[in-house]
């Protein structure tokens, strides 16, 4: 039904896609694979001739006509009543000023003349079949009123409202929780397998998680920086892969190559009874006077000992991440305590024996873009720390420190005085790795430091995650979301949920029998093989 | 180690493990300034701008009624830096000497005395008394724009009034930029309670009618220019203020604050070589544009007689004679092209100013699309 034929889609002199050649059958699920630049949103993009400022050539058929031939009135006809488009994040994906109600309507009043009656009529129908509570209400909801999940399945109604023949789904899944991501997926499985029996909708999910894939698609496509290098029926491509390039996205698996810890290995970290409250505005005249708290974290208790790592999983919300700017001295503890090496981090005024304790802890942080100062040379974003711990050291002493730092988390040594725009986001991600070990820590706290990478990319970190830990015998406090990551980097496991831990336990026995119910449904949510 | 392999650095030279050679590569500073002056018409309004402004600043050298040197008698005179009495050059009094007196000019030409003058031969008070046409006379050989109702010469008014403006300009805008800076980021980096108190003071103070106040100061004192300086001053950080504590309040909880906290530093050292350095693009954006509003409220003030005391040379005080002289085209046409053009070259610049900082259009030119 869909034939893309030799498609190249050039921004000025760089190709974006290069001679792709792409079939989906009607009725058909297929799923365009690739890192981040591989170009596959944008050739999904190009299927709406959505691309602005961009030299295409080559042909895209749909249905027996060449949407790169149309003129923009035909055009408009065909997007949204032949071919369908879900966004990966919903919340900007939908107008924040009309109700959802009115976002389904607009489309069906436009490609199929309804007015208004009707199509508030189908709007609660679709919403329904989305799986949506209530419709009847939820359709008068603005997109602000709806949870992550129910946006989603919001888009999803819109994108069904016209009957496409073709529908694309850009990560739909990706800006969700693990738990929410399963629903949506079997929500489009179920949607779909209807859809096709009745009049042969097919699904072009454009992804970079593989499980996903191997669930969901009947044939996967693996881009690779523009250019198709393999297409395969899913169950093939997986046991079977043929190009060294789907090798190695398949193989990217985190593994697990960890040290069990020492017996007799010291606590470096100890809390007990932690509890975190974040002042909640009110309302008005009132907050000069009265505050208003939410307890982000209740009774938080555990310990980190020398060279283990503890891993923290919780979805969205859970207060993974309050605990650690809890730990780093980042956010006020309302009970509790923290000890650091034995020392409390309350009991700790003068700036002197701060700077001691923070010479202990370091921590990545999960946007790598985010976490360089983008007016630092790498040179002073390693050095920074340095100077301030270290100030025996002269400025060829700190210079070579710096080279060596950089050298252990796989850098040139000669990239000293260049930005961090110039880097990637794994190598990035090396560099704050660097200014983090700069100190000589004995903890890190690790922030999701994987999560905003590709998963090749993702592996490599990883691997010199468990090297430095091995050679200097530190502590991680690993917060992920991932439990793949989990299972391969984390000797214990805390599972959290609405700021409290429900379960924690070595990682092999929470992986293989979690007590709990919540993480028997996020294990399964997360579709491990 | 296999996790050493990376994607090569985006541009450069192909990554060997050498250590010495250091690739230095274009500064965040250097690039708005590449990007700045690839805009044309902002970068040669620029160089116009300070051509003139860098001329203004020699006024003395251009228009002044001392000449540069003197050759009397077999001895050599410097007036322009020192001040001689007219009997020196022999006149009849111990007054100081005027070198446009006919008198004067007839002695300091006789015989082997010579005098070099500056290209005009006015400076912006001096009265001619010896001119030919009744004031204000139209431009001429002497005075190439004209002169005044009081027989002030326009071309020096002018030179010195630009001289004057722009100076102003640039210390109202120095001292509203750091008083702004300084009040924002200590709301912005601190927030919570101070942000709060901050922001009320601040509704307060902005809602005093500062014209008023103005008129009523100078009502009281003499206006000269440095009340006016730190009367504008009060009220001119104001707006620039809530910019940087909203650049201030974004950037102080972006991770490599939160990493540079970490670390150890002090407030005062995050806020300095962190939070600033990635806050100032509003305020140099601002720049020109607060300059060109700094000119803008010296000259009105002027015009409307709030401002400096006669005879100080300011370009609104020329505007109201050009009103008060409608016949006399010279005043107000050169005066307005004058404030015009300046007016003007602040605007490109600070247009291309805004396009070089702009993160969307030069990501865009730099990777040419995608996402």
């Amino acid at each position: 039904m869909l034939s893309i034929e030799n498609l190249s889609i050039r921004f000025g002199d760089t190709f974006a896609v290069k001679d792709l050649s792409l079939q989906v059958s009607a009725g058909e699920r297929v799923a365009l694979v690739g890192e981040s630049g591989s170009g596959k949103s944008v050739t999904a993009l190009s299927i709406l001739k959505l691309v602005g400022s961009a030299q295409t050539s080559g042909r895209i058929m749909l249905a027996g006509s060449d949407i790169l031939k149309k003129s923009e009135p035909e055009l408009r006809r065909l997007r949204g009543r032949d071919v369908a488009m879900i966004f990966q994040e919903p919340m900007t994906a939908l107008n924040p000023l009309f109700t959802i109600g009115q976002q389904i309507g607009e489309s069906l009043r436009l490609h199929e003349g309804l007015d208004r009656r009707d199509a508030h009529a189908r709007g609660i129908q679709l919403l329904a079949r989305t799986g949506i509570p209530e419709p009847e209400r939820r359709i008068n909801s603005f997109p602000h009123q709806l949870s992550g999940g129910q946006r989603q399945r919001a888009m999803i109604a819109m994108a069904l409202a016209c009957r496409p023949k073709l529908l694309l789904a850009d990560e739909p899944t990706t800006a969700l929780d693990v738990t929410v991501r399963k629903q949506i997926i079997e929500l489009l499985l179920e949607l779909q397998e209807e859809e096709a029996a009745a009049r042969g909708m097919a699904i072009l999910l454009i992804t970079h998680d593989l499980n996903l894939v191997r669930r969901f698609a009947q044939r996967v496509a693996v881009m690779e920086k523009g250019v198709l290098v393999e297409s395969a029926p899913t169950e093939q491509l997986f046991t079977a892969p043929q190009h060294p390039y789907t090798k190695r996205l398949l193989d990217s698996e985190p593994q697990r190559d960890i040290e069990p810890v020492p017996r007799n290995a010291k606590p470096v970290l100890e809390v007990s009874g932690l509890a975190v409250d974040y002042h909640k505005p009110a309302v008005g005249w009132r907050q000069m006077f009265k505050k208003n708290s939410f307890r982000a974290l209740h009774d938080i208790n555990f310990e980190l000992r020398r060279g283990e790592t503890l891993g923290v999983v919780g979805e969205s919300g859970s207060g993974k991440s309050t605990l650690a700017s809890a730990v780093l001295g980042l956010q006020y503890a309302s009970e509790g305590e923290i000890h650091i090496d034995g020392r409390a981090l309350a009991g700790l005024h003068t700036s002197k024996q701060k700077r001691a304790l923070y010479a202990q802890m370091q921590v990545v942080f999960q946007d790598p873009y985010g976490s360089l100062s983008p007016r630092m040379t790498i040179e002073q974003v390693i050095g920074e720390g340095l100077a301030m711990h270290r100030p025996d050291m002269d400025a060829t002493a700190r210079r070579a420190r710096i080279v060596e730092l950089l050298q252990e988390v796989g850098l040139p040594g000669n990239v000293l005085q260049r930005y961090p725009h110039e880097f990637s986001g794994g190598q990035r991600q090396r560099i704050a790795i660097a200014r983090a070990l700069a100190v000589e820590p004995e903890m890190l706290v690790l922030d999701e430091p994987t999560s905003a990478l590709d998963v090749s990319i993702q592996q490599q970190v990883l691997r010199l995650l468990t090297r430095l830990q091995k050679k200097y015998n530190l502590s991680y406090l690993f917060i992920t979301h991932d439990l793949a990551v989990m299972r391969a980097m984390a000797h214990r496991v805390m599972v959290m949920k609405d700021g409290r831990v429900i379960e924690s336990g070595a990682t092999e026995d929470i992986m293989s029998a979690p007590s709990h119910p919540y993480t028997r449904a996020l294990l399964e949510a997360s579709m491990l093989s | 180690m296999s996790d050493s392999i990376d994607i090569p650095v985006k541009s450069g030279a192909p990554m060997a493990a050498v250590t010495h050679p250091v690739e230095s590569s274009i500064s965040p500073g250097r690039r708005i300034w590449l990007r700045f002056k690839s805009n044309r018409l902002g970068y040669w309004s620029f160089i116009i701008f300070m051509v003139i402004f860098i001329f203004s600043l020699g006024a003395e050298l251009i228009a002044n009624d001392r000449p540069l040197v003197v050759r009397y008698d077999g001895h050599w005179y410097f007036p322009i830096v020192k001040t001689y009495a007219e009997t020196t050059f022999g006149g009849d009094f111990p007054t100081n000497a005027n070198y446009l007196d006919p008198y004067i000019v007839k002695n300091l030409t006789a015989g082997d005395n010579f005098a070099i003058y500056t290209p005009n031969h006015y400076h912006y008070d001096t009265l001619n008394y010896f001119a030919p046409v009744p004031n204000p006379a139209p431009p001429s050989a002497a005075n190439w724009l004209g002169t005044d109702q009081f027989g002030r010469d326009i071309f020096s008014r002018l030179l010195y009034g630009f001289r004057v403006s722009v100076l102003f300009g640039i210390a109202l805008t120095l001292s509203g930029t750091v008083l702004g800076i300084l009040a924002g980021a200590l709301q912005g980096y601190f927030g919570g309670r101070t942000d709060l108190i901050g922001q009320r003071l601040i509704e307060i103070w902005s809602s005093l009618p500062d014209l008023y106040l103005l008129i009523i100061f100078a009502s009281i004192f003499e206006p000269t220019l440095f009340l006016l300086f730190i009367l504008l001053s009060l009220f001119g950080w104001i707006g620039l203020s809530d910019y940087v504590r909203g650049e201030f309040l974004r950037n102080r909880s972006l991770d490599y604050v939160r990493a540079a906290r970490t670390m150890g530093l002090s407030h005062w050292q995050v806020i300095w070589r962190h939070v600033l350095p990635n806050s100032l693009t509003p305020v140099i954006t601002f720049l020109p544009f607060r300059m060109s509003a700094a000119i803008l409220a010296l000259t009105s003030l002027d015009f409307l007689g709030l401002g400096v005391p006669p005879p100080t040379p300011s370009l609104g005080e020329l505007l109201a004679e050009g009103k008060n002289n409608l016949d006399a085209w010279w005043i107000s046409v050169t005066t307005f092209t004058v404030l015009v053009v300046t007016l003007l070259l602040l605007t490109f610049m600070g247009d291309a100013l805004r396009n070089a900082l702009d993160k969307k259009l030069s990501d865009a030119s730099l990777s040419g699309g995608g996402k």
